[in-house]
């Protein structure tokens, strides 16, 4: 609906602003075309023209009541909100207005702005426009079972993804909910926004995760990071999504106390979409093509976020070549989670050999080059290196020297045991790096106590297995 | 209720089966090791017997196990070989 060129206010009776100036209303009669917002006989002795639709309201942009507008061919070009004589005067031309009224009184808030209106008219606009089938449950259905037996589940109950609810998520997103993230493995299938919206609501996520989300999905699904790869693979690792950037506290993200575990709904909830999308779009099932022997309950959800604030360092994405300030996520082939105690080191040396020692354990003390890690570094242990001007190059120099291991201690058979390096690479002298170059990952998070690290083992790294992939998050 | 799916909705083509076929001689067959430790030692013997019989045995080999093979490599083996057995490993 299209107001007529010429004044045009808009008010509503519950306005106290608006009862005021009602006589000024009345006095300038038709000079001026009046809408209510929410009693079309309002004010008495003239009425209005009824906008309980909010059509008129949404067109003029009306942010406050009263709002007082002059429109020329359809466009709004000159407008005043709330009372205001002097202003009232010189847009309507009339003097002498309201005159026992005082000089100026701020208006109310449009309807347009009420919660319940602006989310009606968002999945109005929204719902039309979503392309997934429509599943229609009966009225005796249990929703969580009929979600359980269609197979959409990982094994935890699923927020039911009803079109209002998806509707709401895709408004996470400047993205058009039709436009294509990614392809995902290990169907080949493309995977629209609407697809991964509708997986974010059932995972729980709330609408301003879902460009998280969207990042994650575009990472995990490049060549380079290989989730065809890492979802077939018998051992342990599923991905990993590590947080940078302004977005990670702006959506209540957890870095800090108990960051590796439960209760951040954004932690817990976007780890949780990127695997359902793996699952649903993608038809990537245990028992199918995930072949894990045992797998790990970061399976389930696997996201946090760094602390960067507390760090003594560089956050992660900057070291991986985003400028400072950028939102990213970073996507890891994690394996699970081994402690590192270590409460008596106060010097930074002995701290990176008390790492170095643990770090040789990932997959196994033998092995060597194949597998990638993530070392967190808690609070505690950061602030020795902090007290002793250690930068993250330094620590990573420092193990990178003790993570030289001689080939005799890793030959097949060395130590009694079968498992370990080929022959051809361990001619006796040699020393063979634990991790490939760019293989060992840093990064800063945890509680504030607890002289704790933990080192998150990889996968079959790089070419052969999975790269490390950061993308940016897309927040508009 | 009303939900709506969080699945692919994909519609796979359906396509026929290549034909069987009744005798290994004569016939190229393609070996495809997808390059895990060890895969090569049970290859070996396929390809013993496979030849034994008559068959004309071609190896092939993906670059890493942890990827599918490339889409250059199965048309290489789609042209020249009748038969292909891959080798899976673990």
């Amino acid at each position: 609906m299209n107001p007529p060129d010429g004044l045009v206010a808009v008010v509503k009776r519950s306005c106290p602003t608006c009862e005021l100036v009602a006589p000024v209303l009345v006095e300038l009669g038709d000079r001026i075309t009046l809408y209510s917002q929410d009693d079309p006989s309002f004010p008495a002795g003239r009425g209005a023209l009824d906008d309980s639709s909010l059509d008129v309201s949404f067109a003029l942009e009306i942010d406050t009541v009263p709002t007082v507008v002059r429109v020329q061919s359809g466009r709004v070009v000159d407008r005043v909100e709330g009372w205001e004589r002097g202003r009232w005067e010189a847009l309507t031309g009339v003097d002498g207005l309201g005159t026992g009224l005082p000089d100026w009184r701020p208006g109310c808030g449009s309807r347009t702005h009420d919660p319940d209106v602006v989310d009606a008219r968002l999945i109005a606009a929204t719902v039309p426009k979503l392309r997934a089938r429509v599943v229609e449950l009966g009225d005796a259905e249990d929703e969580v079972e009929a979600m359980y037996a269609r197979g959409w589940s990982d094994g935890l109950p699923l927020v039911p993804p009803t079109e209002a609810r998806v509707a709401r998520m895709c408004a996470g997103t400047t993205r058009a909910p039709d436009e294509v993230v990614a392809v995902v493995p290990p169907d080949l299938v493309e995977c629209t926004v609407e697809k991964v919206a509708v997986n974010a609501v059932m995972a729980g996520c709330r609408p301003e995760y879902l460009p998280v989300v969207l990042a994650a999905i575009e990472a995990a699904c490049t060549q380079e990071f290989n989730i065809h790869g890492l979802l077939a693979t018998t051992w342990f690792s599923g991905p990993l999504v590590i947080v940078n950037g302004p977005v990670a506290r702006a959506i209540g993200m957890n870095s800090g106390l108990n960051a590796l575990g439960q209760g951040n709904r954004a932690n817990a909830t976007i780890g949780r979409a990127l695997q359902l999308v793996v699952r649903n779009v993608g038809g990537g099932r245990p028992g199918e093509v995930d072949r894990a022997t045992l797998g790990n309950p970061g399976k389930y959800t696997f996201c946090f976020a760094e602390d960067e604030a507390g760090s003594p360092w560089e956050p992660l994405a900057v070291e991986r070549g985003l400028p400072p300030g950028t939102s990213a996520v970073t996507l890891f082939a994690a394996a699970g989670v081994q402690g590192v105690v270590d409460q008596l080191s106060r010097d930074p040396e002995s701290l990176a050999r008390s790492f170095a020692a643990c770090l040789r354990s990932v997959a196994h003390p033998k092995n060597v080059f194949v597998w990638d890690a993530l070392l967190v570094v808690s609070p505690e242990h950061a602030r020795v290196f902090r007290e002793a001007g250690w930068s993250k190059a330094r620590l990573r120099e420092e193990l990178d020297d003790l993570l030289q291991i001689p080939a005799e201690e890793l030959v097949r058979g060395a130590g009694g045991i079968a498992e370990g390096m080929p022959e051809f690479l361990c001619a006796p002298g040699t020393r063979l790096p634990k991790f490939r170059a760019g293989g060992l990952l840093i990064a800063h998070a945890g509680g504030g106590a607890g002289l704790f690290s933990a080192i998150i083992g990889g996968w079959a790294s790089g070419a052969v297995g999975s790269e490390i992939v950061t993308r940016e998050v897309r927040t508009s | 209720m009303r939900l709506l799916d969080p699945t692919s909705e994909r519609q796979p083509a359906t396509r026929e089966r290549a034909k069987r076929i009744d005798v290994i001689a004569g016939h190229q067959v393609a070996l495809l090791d997808i390059s895990k430790p060890r895969g090569s030692v049970f290859l070996d013997r396929v390809e013993e017997l496979l030849r034994e019989r008559g068959a004309v045995v071609t190896r092939f080999a993906k670059p890493t196990f942890t990827k599918p093979a490339p889409v250059d490599l199965r048309h290489e083996i789609t042209a020249k070989c009748d038969v292909v057995i891959e080798a899976l490993a673990d």
